[in-house]
């Protein structure tokens, strides 16, 4: 596809989570917890307030078509701040800092005094019913010419379970928001500025990693089409398959759109009945469980609801998901009929009781209650009215679904929907911290400069400093282990074992420099590293997994090792010459477990083959 | 530093020198739906003074004041029309920790008057803190018929978590109940499930922030409403609605005041007193303070002062019969609370004064249940 024709303007935003000792704005620490262990729950409802300037906010607003109850999980690692029961604490400076650092690298202004705002957000992810989030910084640059318009310090909001029940472990957690200007203009670019931002992030050594940390928004919109934003992107790789997907649904959108005028198609309200009575003997599930379903004639709609905008999309879903505000399961159309449980004879007698031509699609919306019904009704009429409008593509909030497709969640939000933090003191952004904040050293120059210093293979030293045990790795340099002794255990042996199943994650920082040491002063030999870390990650404390793995052996009980082992292959030995030396170095280091280097044993073994093959001569 | 708003929403604070003036924006006004009233409902008559339950921004602070009015309340909550017609009567907007007992006058004064115009309940929305003493001030100062319903929130009312609707929705039911006397309906859990309905003598700010902070204190709530259903279930002893015809009784004497005790309190404190017309004292325990205060106290009550002695526990009964220094106490003519709330004991030491010159016929009232504040038996435990 030519994305220059088309249009294609993105711009992303990447929210991180900071890797702070404490949250934003209560002095509860930062981890994460298993569902299982929670403490307790409650339940509240939320109800969309006023702005400052006396409007509710349009995004706020559609969450709230209909009452909802959520639920929240307690931890004994939460507090009442997460609970909306006690006033915030002073915002977290160790988290702002990490924000002010990260706008120097992008060469950013910080703003002389951080207001926290809050921004409403009532899909129940918020105990409070916003998100609190400051602006930090402004006016940033990327390396390609790209700009960073803004940084901000915001709080994670907490983890939905299931449903309406939402776990407060995350609650609270520091995340950084950096966005960009809409300065990109094809997917690859998207994904390779993402790309950056997150190299960027994670050069501080202040984010946390791992699944769920780092969470991209796109921004996507093309010529003639609309600003969409499509949240919630987990995978960089993703990225570019994100707007790709877009581009496509803006550009089908608006070609649904110039059809459906050319057909002279119409939405109208009036269209609509109630037409419970013709299901009184459905054998649908759905609409068996019911109490009022009605339904919508879109004339000349006929196999454009049905037709795919996008992988796994049709025009239909989004009806569907506009509906779905109104906490109805979805909808059916005929474009779709007969099918789940709905037979021929009933799109014909909905067909029929909605007087519909061959060209027209019929809508139906099964809610349990005539106010849930008409609600889901209004959504479909609504969309269905935006897709032959002169804009057919609104303005919208989305969340990405597998593969690179997205979901309506609601409006895009506008201005109104920011309101001061009234709880949280402003803070002055002090010139002299500012200055005096030091520059991180990116990882792609750490990059550079261990393959330089250390010797390590350019790729191995990219993948190293992308590794979370990066700062292990540093530790252990510091303390004197050999660089390449390290960065193979991390890289290579590590990865080997969780292939096999060990639970590599437990074991400690302390563990690894232990076993470095051994090895370093000639305690262990390198070949016994799998060996001690398996027996640190089930818990075996790091003397007694030496003393058991790795048994104190002498030069001399070496020596008689490797006699007895020739000796009870001689013929082997002689058979094979100096070439039995591999075979023997196996049965040997299996023998000696570990204890001692294979260097050496390799040195002693290849003198005692080579005496042996010498009497043979004499 | 001035607070500039940018189009994205955020605001940030820069320094004035960096501002110039543009131009003025002209006030643009905020639009309210209009509330249909259903005729039929019971008549509610809303006495706002302020609080959280109706409070916005202050640009002047950064921080949230009461600015809001009985009518931004209705605009704000509309599930309160289905629960009755609503008049609305905005008396003050203040914090209640601006409170005082010439406010709490007017107040008595200004619910007395809607009650004599036939409402079916009064709702007075306060602000949290001190709203316990206001409750037991116009318990004293209203021999009422209806429903005087005291509601706040404890969460602001510009949050969407706010506990402000339930409350007021819950605070409107109940004003439309079987009910006779000033009461306090809040949160009684920290879910979103059910208000209690305390007694307007009896109740107390028992947490700084919680939704379910307000709790009744020697007697269990008088009763519950559940939501979304709005079931009111009231206790038998709660009183009932036409119980009494209505009066006022509206004097208070200021000239009272309230005492903390604390191990090691130097005895002149006592004589910051001097002069008032009574004084409470929260004691320790059974109710005691340290021998060493007593002359004071003693020269106190000599030169005319009324000193009640209630407990810091909250919980349970003064008994100044046990040990000497209780003995000592009562001998230098220390009037025992017995069950009171120290808060309670003092609003009622006001009532009692303003209204009672016989120095005697005080003591006398101070130690008989008038509105529930006390009682002759301890039926509830902690």
């Amino acid at each position: 596809m030519d994305y220059k024709t088309a249009g294609l303007t993105a711009g992303i935003e990447i929210h991180q989570q900071l890797n702070t000792r404490e949250k934003l704005f209560c002095r509860c620490p930062t981890t994460l917890r298993e569902v299982s262990d929670h403490s307790g729950s409650f339940f509240r409802y939320l109800r969309a307030t006023e702005s400052e300037m006396g409007e509710i906010d349009r995004a706020a607003q559609e969450e709230m078509k209909h009452t909802r109850k959520f639920v929240y999980y307690t931890y004994d690692s939460t507090c009442l701040v997460e609970n909306d029961e006690e006033p915030p604490a002073p915002l977290n400076p160790e988290a702002l800092l990490i924000c002010l650092s990260v706008g120097k690298i992008f060469g950013m202004t910080p703003v002389p005094q951080v207001h926290t705002m809050r921004k409403l957000v009532i899909d129940g992810s918020n105990t409070s019913g916003f998100q609190r989030t400051a602006l930090v910084a402004m006016n940033g640059s990327l390396p390609g010419g790209g700009c960073i318009e803004t940084i901000c310090l915001e709080e994670e909001a907490a983890q939905r379970v299931k449903d309406e029940i939402f776990s407060l472990d995350r609650l609270g957690i520091p995340l950084i928001e950096i966005t960009t200007a809409p300065c990109m203009h094809t997917p690859e670019e998207v994904q390779q500025v993402a790309e950056y931002i997150g190299m960027v992030l994670r050069s501080t050594g202040c984010v946390k990693r791992g699944i769920g940390t780092i969470r991209q928004d796109v921004n996507i919109s093309i010529a003639r089409g609309a600003r969409v934003e499509i949240k919630g992107v987990q995978e960089l790789e993703l990225i570019a398959e994100v707007v790709r997907r877009e581009v496509i649904r803006q550009k089908n959108l608006l070609s649904i759109g110039s059809e459906l005028v050319k057909i002279g198609a119409s939405v109208n309200s009036g269209d609509s009945r109630d037409v419970t009575i013709l299901f009184s003997g459905t054998k649908s599930s759905v609409l068996k469980k019911a109490n009022h379903i009605h339904a919508l004639l879109l004339k000349g709609f006929a196999g454009i609801v049905g037709r795919e905008i996008q992988a796994g999309r049709r025009l239909g879903s989004e009806l569907s998901d506009y509906a779905k505000k109104c906490g109805v399961g979805g909808i059916f159309h005929t474009d779709e009929l007969p099918a789940y449980g709905v037979t021929q004879e009933e799109v014909d007698a909905v067909r029929n009781a909605m007087e519909a031509s061959p060209g027209d699609c019929v809508v139906l919306v099964a809610g349990s209650t005539e106010k849930q019904a008409r609600c889901a009704l209004s959504q479909v009429i609504a969309r269905a009215g935006i897709a032959l409008s002169g804009s057919p593509v609104p303005e919208e909030t989305r969340k990405m679904i597998e593969g690179g497709s997205s979901a309506y969640m609601r409006p895009l939000p506008g201005a109104a929907r920011m309101y001061p933090e009234t709880d949280v003191v402003p803070v002055l952004i002090d010139i002299a911290l500012w200055e005096s904040i030091p520059l991180p050293e990116l990882l792609k120059e750490k990059a550079a400069r261990y393959a330089a210093t250390y010797g390590i293979e350019p790729a191995y030293a990219t993948q190293l400093v992308s590794s979370e045990k990066l700062p292990l790795f540093d530790r252990a340099i510091a303390e004197g282990i050999k660089p390449k002794l390290a960065a193979f255990t991390i890289l290579s042996t590590v990865t080997e074992l969780r292939r096999d199943g060990a639970e590599i994650g437990l074991v400690a920082d302390c563990d690894y420099l232990g076993i470095w040491h051994a090895v370093e002063d000639g305690l262990a030999a390198k070949e016994a590293i799998p060996d001690l870390l398996r027996a640190a990650a089930s818990g075996v404390c790091l003397d007694e997994a030496l003393a058991r793995l790795v048994p104190p052996v002498s030069v001399d009980k070496l020596h008689t090792i490797v006699r007895e082992i020739i000796a009870s292959r001689k013929d082997f030995v002689q058979q094979k010459g100096k070439a039995a030396l591999g075979p023997l170095m196996g049965l040997v280091m299996a023998e000696v477990r570990g204890s001692v280097d294979g260097k050496i044993v390799s040195g002693i073994l290849k003198k005692e083959i080579d005496a042996v093959l010498s009497r043979k001569v004499h | 530093m001035a607070v500039v708003k940018l189009d994205s929403g955020y605001n940030i604070g820069i320094p004035p020198e960096a501002c110039s003036f543009v131009r003025r924006s002209p006030p643009e006004p905020v639009k309210r739906p209009d509330m249909v009233q259903e005729r039929d409902l019971p008549e509610l008559s809303i006495v706002s003074t302020g609080g959280t339950i109706a409070s916005r921004i202050d640009y002047r602070t950064g921080s949230v004041t009461s600015q809001s009015d009985a009518a931004a309340i209705l605009g704000a909550i509309p599930e309160l029309a289905k629960v009755g017609t609503f008049t609305t009567r905005s008396l003050y907007t203040i914090l209640s920790e601006n409170m005082t007992p010439g406010i709490w006058i007017e107040l008595a004064r200004a619910v007395y008057e809607e009650i004599c115009r036939g409402v079916s309940g009064v709702i007075v929305t306060h602000g949290t803190d001190t709203m316990a003493y206001s409750a037991a001030a116009l318990s004293f100062m209203i021999d009422t018929p209806v429903p005087i319903v005291f509601v706040g929130s404890q969460r602001s009312a510009d949050r969407p978590s706010s506990d402000n609707a339930i409350n007021a929705v819950c605070a409107a039911k109940v004003a439309t109940g079987d009910l006779g006397e000033v009461v306090v309906v809040m949160h009684a859990t920290t879910n979103d499930d059910f208000c209690s309905i305390h007694r307007g003598t009896r109740v107390r700010k028992m947490h700084s922030s919680r939704r379910d902070a307000f709790r009744s204190i020697g007697i269990p709530p008088l009763g519950s409403i559940q939501y979304p259903s709005l079931e009111v279930k009231l206790e038998a002893g709660a009183l009932k609605r036409g119980h009494c015809t209505p009066a006022l009784r509206d004097h208070l004497d200021d000239r009272c005041g309230l005492l903390t005790f604390y191990p090691g309190m130097p005895p002149d404190t006592i004589r910051v007193y001097d002069g008032y017309h009574g004084l409470v004292i929260a004691g320790t325990g059974l109710g005691h303070v340290s021998t060493l205060l007593i002359p004071e106290l003693r020269k106190l009550i000599d030169s005319g002062t009324l000193v009640m002695m209630t407990t810091q526990c909250l919980r349970g009964r003064v008994c100044d019969r046990v040990y000497d220094t209780g003995r000592d106490l009562l001998d230098a003519g220390v009037i025992e609370g017995a069950d009171m709330l120290p808060e309670t004991a003092l609003v009622k030491m006001m009532w009692v004064l303003g209204n009672e010159s016989s120095r005697e016929r005080a003591e006398a009232l101070l130690q008989t249940n008038i509105k529930g504040e006390c009682t002759g038996r301890s039926a509830h435990g902690l």
